[in-house]
Parts: C-alpha cells; sequence; structure tokens
C-alpha cells in the first residue's frame, strides 16, 4: 500500500453541502419551533393563513429536517471524508468532479420542489415519504449520482481497505435506495386515465398492506438516514479530533453487520395491536430489543475510545458534542426498544412520548453529529482557526438544556395522555373525555416548544460560528493532525 | 472472511445488501395476498368519498388523526368496535396515523353528523371547547376535484380490479357505480346534494346551486363514510 502525503483534497462539493445543512438546519427547525408553539397556542396557526396551518407544516418540518438538513449533512461529511479515507482526490477525476457537481444540483432543486409542494398540499400522506411521483423520480436520480460517487471514488481508491465509515455509508446508500424505492411505487393516475392532475398518484399497496411497507420503510428510514451515516460520521470524526485508534475493530464488526441485521426486522414495532398478523408485531418487539446490542456496541466503541483522554472532555467543545450525541444514542436505542414491549406499547402508542422520543435521538445524536462534524471541518475546509470556542460552549450547554427540556416534558405529557385515555371510575366508565386529555398537555407543550427555541437559537450560533471561521478567523499555516484549533 | 470483504467493495455491498434485504423478505412478502383481503360488506368509495378523502390528505389530517381502533375496552368504548385488516382493503394509502393528537376517527360517521362536522372544520372550538384544532376555512372556498378522483377510482378499477360498477353483494344490483366521467360527476353531484342539503354555510349551497362542489361538501361525505 502507496501512502502519498501530497494527496490535495477537493472540498467544493463538501462546502456547497454544508452551506444548505446549514440553510436546512435552520429552516426545517424553525418550522418545527413555531409547530411547536401552535400546539400550546392554537392562535399561532393562522400567521400565514392557511399555508401556516399545523398539518400542512408539520410534513415540512420532518422532510426538511431529515432530508434537508440530515441528507445534507450527510452529503457534506461524505465529500469530505470519502476522499480522505481514501486517500484520493476528487480533483484528480473530472467525472466524479462533474458528478459531484450535478449530485449537488439536483439534490437542491428537489429538495426546493419538495417544499413548495408540500406547502401547496401536494402529497401522498405517508409519514417521510410524502413526495409525489415527479418529486420520487428526482430522488431516485439524486441517490444513483450519489451511489456513483461513492463506488467511482472507491473505484480509483489508493487505501486497499474500506475504513468503518464507508461501510455505512454504503449500507446508508443501499439500504435507503432499496426502501424508498418499494415504499414509494406508485401509479400515476392521470398517465392510466387521462383525467385529472399530473400529480396525482395512488400507492401501489393498500390498507394493511400498505402500513406493513410503509413502517418497514419508516422505521428504516430512521435506521438508514439518522443511525447509519451518523455513525458513519462518529467513526471518523471522533478518533480523528480526539487523536485517539478506535477503541475496537472486533466490537465494531460486530455491531455493523448486528446492525445491518437487525434494523429491518423491527419496523413491525409500529403496528403493535394493529391489524397486521401477530407474529410480525411479535418479531418487531424481539428484534427492537435485541437492536440493543448493536446500537450500544457502536456507541460503547466510541465512548471507549475516550480511555484515558476524558479530560479532553473538559478541553474541546466539539468532543462535548461528540461524546454526548452518543450517550443520546445510547438512551434513544434503549428508550425505543422500551416503547416497542407490548404492555408499554399500548400505553406510549399515539402519544407524545413518541415525538419525545424521535427528539432525543434527532436533537441529541443526529443534531450534535452534524454540528461537531461540520465546525471539524471548517479549519480544514479554510485553513482558519475555528472562530470562537466560547460561542461554542455556550451552544453546546443551550442547546443540550434544550433537549432535556424538549424529551421530559414529553415523557412526562405521553405518559399522562395514555393513562388519561386508559383511566375508568369506579363503574367502569371512561374517566375522561377525549378534549380532557389534550387540555391538560398545555403546560408541557410550552416547555417543549422553548426546549425547542433553546436549540434553535444554538444554529444560529453554529451559523454565525461558522461564517466567521469561513471569513475572518485567524489562518493556519498547515492542516491541523487533530484537535481543531479554535480562537478563545 | 471480514477483511476479505473490506478490500473488496464490490462483495462488500452485495453482502451489505443481501443481509439488509432478508428481514423484508420474510416478514412482507408472505402476507401479502391474504391482508388486502376486503372484509365482507366493504365496498369501494364512491368518487365524492375519494374527492374528500383526497382532502383529508392533501391537508394533511392524518397527522393528528389516527384511523386504527386498538382491542383495548378504553378505546372500544370511546371509538367503536376495534379495526379489522379488510375493512381496509380499499385504502390507498392506508390512513392509520402514528399520533392521536386529536382523537381517532376510524368510525367517526357513527357518532358525528354533517351539521356537527360544519361546524367543526369551520371553527373547532364551537363543538369542542378547548380543542387546539385550527379551522380549515379554505375548505369552504375551494372546488372539489371531482376529476382527479374519478381518475383515482378508475385506475384502481382497472389497475387493481377494484369492483367498481359491479354487483358485490349478490343482489342483482351495482353497488358502487363509476360508469363515464359524466356519469360519475353526476352521481357525486347527487351525493352532494344530500350533504348540502344539511348544511348551513349560504356560500356552500350558492356555490353548488351553480354547479360547483365545495371541498368541505366531499370531505364530510368521506368522513360520513367512515363506521
Amino acid at each position: 500500500m502507496q501512502h502519498n502525503p501530497a494527496v490535495e483534497y477537493d472540498y467544493t462539493v463538501a462546502k456547497w453541502f454544508s452551506y444548505l445543512t446549514i440553510l436546512f438546519g435552520i429552516l426545517g427547525m424553525g418550522v418545527g419551533v413555531l409547530i411547536a408553539f401552535q400546539l400550546a397556542f392554537p392562535e399561532l396557526n393562522y400567521i400565514f393563513g392557511e399555508y401556516s396551518l399545523f398539518s400542512r407544516l408539520r410534513p415540512i418540518h420532518t422532510n426538511v429536517v431529515a432530508y434537508g438538513f440530515t441528507v445534507s449533512g450527510i452529503f457534506a461529511t461524505w465529500y469530505y471524508v470519502g476522499q480522505r479515507v481514501l486517500k484520493v482526490s476528487m480533483a484528480e477525476s473530472k467525472f466524479l468532479m462533474t458528478i459531484g457537481k450535478v449530485h449537488f444540483w439536483i439534490y437542491f432543486i428537489t429538495a426546493l420542489l419538495a417544499v413548495v409542494s408540500l406547502l401547496f398540499r401536494v402529497t401522498t400522506s405517508k409519514e417521510y415519504a410524502q413526495f409525489e411521483w415527479p418529486l420520487d423520480i428526482l430522488v431516485v436520480v439524486l441517490w444513483v449520482l450519489w451511489g456513483v460517487s461513492i463506488f467511482g471514488l472507491i473505484g480509483i481508491r489508493r487505501e486497499k481497505t474500506l475504513y468503518i465509515s464507508l461501510w455505512y455509508y454504503i449500507a446508508a446508500f443501499l439500504a435507503v435506495a432499496m426502501l424508498y424505492l418499494f415504499n414509494n411505487m406508485e401509479v400515476p393516475t392521470r398517465l392510466v386515465t387521462g383525467y385529472g392532475s399530473w400529480l396525482h398518484s395512488v400507492s401501489w399497496y393498500a390498507g394493511t398492506n400498505d402500513a406493513m411497507v410503509q413502517w418497514w420503510f419508516g422505521h428504516n428510514a430512521v435506521a438508514f438516514v439518522f443511525t447509519t451515516p451518523i455513525i458513519a460520521m462518529i467513526y471518523y470524526f471522533l478518533p480523528k479530533e480526539s487523536g485517539q485508534p478506535v477503541y475496537s475493530y472486533k466490537l465494531s464488526l460486530l455491531s455493523f453487520w448486528g446492525l445491518m441485521f437487525v434494523y429491518l426486522w423491527a419496523g413491525g414495532h409500529h403496528l403493535i395491536y394493529s391489524t397486521v398478523p401477530d407474529w410480525m408485531q411479535t418479531m418487531g418487539s424481539i428484534f427492537s430489543v435485541v437492536l440493543i446490542l448493536p446500537s450500544w456496541g457502536s456507541a460503547l466503541n466510541m465512548l471507549l475510545t475516550m480511555k484515558g483522554e476524558w479530560n479532553q472532555l473538559k478541553e474541546n467543545p466539539l468532543i462535548k458534542f461528540m461524546v454526548l450525541a452518543s450517550t443520546f444514542y445510547m438512551l434513544s436505542t434503549l428508550e425505543g426498544p422500551i416503547q416497542s414491549i407490548k404492555s408499554v406499547n399500548a400505553l406510549a402508542h399515539f402519544t407524545d412520548w413518541i415525538p419525545g422520543h424521535v427528539h432525543d435521538g434527532t436533537l441529541g445524536w443526529v443534531g450534535f453529529m452534524i454540528i461537531a462534524a461540520l465546525m471539524h471541518m471548517a479549519p480544514r475546509f479554510y485553513k482558519r482557526e475555528i472562530y470562537s470556542k466560547k460561542l461554542l460552549e455556550m451552544q453546546f450547554w443551550l442547546q443540550t438544556t434544550g433537549i432535556v427540556l424538549y424529551f421530559s416534558s414529553m415523557w412526562i405529557a405521553g405518559i399522562t395522555q395514555g393513562m388519561m385515555w386508559r383511566a375508568v371510575d369506579q363503574y367502569g366508565n371512561l374517566a375522561y373525555s377525549f378534549i380532557d386529555t389534550v387540555t391538560v398537555l398545555h403546560p408541557y407543550y410550552t416547555l417543549r416548544a422553548i426546549g425547542g427555541l433553546m436549540y434553535f437559537i444554538g444554529l444560529f450560533m453554529w451559523a454565525y460560528n461558522f461564517y466567521k471561521t469561513m471569513t475572518a478567523s485567524k489562518a493556519i499555516e498547515k492542516e491541523p493532525q487533530f484537535a481543531s484549533p479554535m480562537a478563545a | 472472511m471480514f477483511g476479505w470483504l473490506e478490500r473488496n467493495p464490490f462483495f462488500f455491498a452485495v453482502g451489505v445488501f443481501v443481509v439488509i434485504a432478508f428481514a423484508g423478505l420474510i416478514e412482507i412478502l408472505p402476507d401479502f395476498a391474504q391482508q388486502s383481503r376486503p372484509l365482507v360488506g366493504t365496498k369501494p368509495y364512491t368518487v365524492l368519498e375519494l374527492a374528500g378523502r383526497q382532502v383529508y390528505i392533501k391537508d394533511s389530517c392524518n397527522a393528528c388523526h389516527s384511523q386504527l381502533i386498538r382491542p383495548f375496552k378504553s378505546e372500544t368504548d370511546r371509538y367503536g368496535m376495534y379495526s379489522l385488516s379488510g375493512e381496509y382493503a380499499y385504502d390507498r394509502p392506508f390512513l392509520w396515523g402514528s399520533k392521536r393528537t386529536g382523537p381517532d376517527l376510524h368510525r367517526v360517521g357513527n357518532y358525528r353528523t354533517t351539521d356537527w362536522h360544519e361546524n367543526h372544520m369551520w371553527d373547532p372550538t364551537s363543538v369542542v371547547p378547548g380543542s387546539i384544532m385550527p379551522a380549515y376555512k379554505h375548505m369552504f372556498k375551494n372546488d372539489t376535484d371531482i376529476e382527479t378522483a374519478y381518475a383515482e377510482a378508475l385506475t384502481v378499477k382497472k389497475v387493481f380490479n377494484v369492483p367498481y360498477d359491479t354487483d358485490i353483494d349478490g343482489d342483482g344490483k351495482i353497488d358502487v357505480p363509476l360508469g363515464s366521467y359524466e356519469e360519475a360527476v353526476e352521481n357525486a353531484k347527487k351525493q352532494a346534494a344530500e350533504i348540502v342539503a344539511q348544511m348551513k354555510n349560504q356560500d356552500v349551497k350558492d356555490a353548488f346551486k351553480n354547479g360547483q362542489i365545495k371541498e368541505i361538501v366531499a370531505l364530510i361525505a368521506y368522513l360520513n363514510r367512515l363506521k
């Protein structure tokens, strides 16, 4: 194996995707904060007329955060990490460079069209798969382009062995391709009949089958958008930033293949006590619990990477972000299996505990990891120090407090809701009408919105810090080996 | 073996794909034929109901309301008989929802009336004090897209053999007629007339006299159908 220290990596596409990550982060979470406040203060539904109704904005929030913020973050880090662990620069291949740029622009156009179409009520209503068929086709195109980029770069690599992060990027690419294709099988009605809207389609599957495919997709979109690529990031950025080798190669093998095998089974836990066959619900439940093993395997592997170096946690805010991300990943992957146990699910399903669970994962794990990744890349992008360590510290504490407020209020809200739905009086009659279970949640909805707002403010601090790093920070002469240099 | 895989990206990718795809094959495929069988008595949606269903989808009502009653006493007491798979045979897409910010609607047609829905969509707190649901007044202004609903019905009839223009229950009569586009519009108007007659909103009534069916009418047709 030949090592070429003179490789000049080309970060053009990585930078573009980084800007989009920040932009969509602010947009998606801004909408999130608004809809959180709407649940506490319904008058806020009307601030932009019918375009700001909760039900219309909620899919925009989920889609912009999942496919705008997170997927941009994934692409941004891919175009950075990919080159570095394969020891090959995109500048060496005109073809791959072009693919990267086309990938970016098609992605950007698709994202804009997606937001506009959802705003104007063009939706298939399947959660996290709301796009109508023309947009689905665009998504497939941009995904294929990403695949070309991955395997193209691998094809011209100098480093023979694929680093762990690459395993996860490859898995994310393959799994999302399969899931997205199958779940979005739909028949455009205009093409079949010649009547009606061009944009309308009807699902290939009906009723219970549709639900099975949807949650097989929905759950595993979490696996392969919110988990797998983020693990790819932490496996690269934490060892790099801390200067520590990955704790255990065997553990990373075990948790990778374990995760690949187990995750797909767990989708059934969204359908417990529904009309899907009982054996499927049970499988979903059991495999969700088994899933703790590979999930905690990766998280522990990362935490143990810090062994003997815990002092860095005090000194380096980026390490703080990443270590807490791992911790939130562990929390979230323990909470999910608990919610998948049938008796707990009977209480938790349909309540606010579920968005609570989603958000300790997404805000704590996904959000923190992407924030840290971009801040690690920034000094390498621009050959400048991170503008302000103090600001980064403040952001960390503000956002952490925000997350804690978010999930704790939603735990209480969800369990309250679930208990009230099933409460009966001494004669066995239902003790509460539905609206009682809504009005009682007002204080928790308010707290949640405040938590979300704190996280959202943190995003602006992040954006400002990134922008200042890009434009006004002190130049560094050579690329930092490990810990990112930062000004006080 | 793993070391070898990590140096051979093609086989690595194939390996990953096989391991990922395994669960889907085992869990999802076997039940496809069985689960799509309609329950006896379940009929396809009329064009007006389908149009209403499209309105329900367009405004993402399923973001807050479920359509899945679980087999618990607390739910059957509150909403009615628990849901059965065969009832959803004509639901494309399914609308079970994942969160109940508002109550379940799977059997809302049993206990709410046209009148109630009209008030609820115009001003939710007028019928449910304390409700945090926003008003959906634009549904009283927008015209229903009957043509797209017809296209959907015709598509599922052609592609998935949904029994329109068929005698489903064997009583010698066609249960849900579809026919040509013109016939479908006529039928939709006939069904709409009954709903409009029970409504109070003068604008909706006037529009109907001029041949327009507002979205609220279609939505109520759909909600009344949920039983």
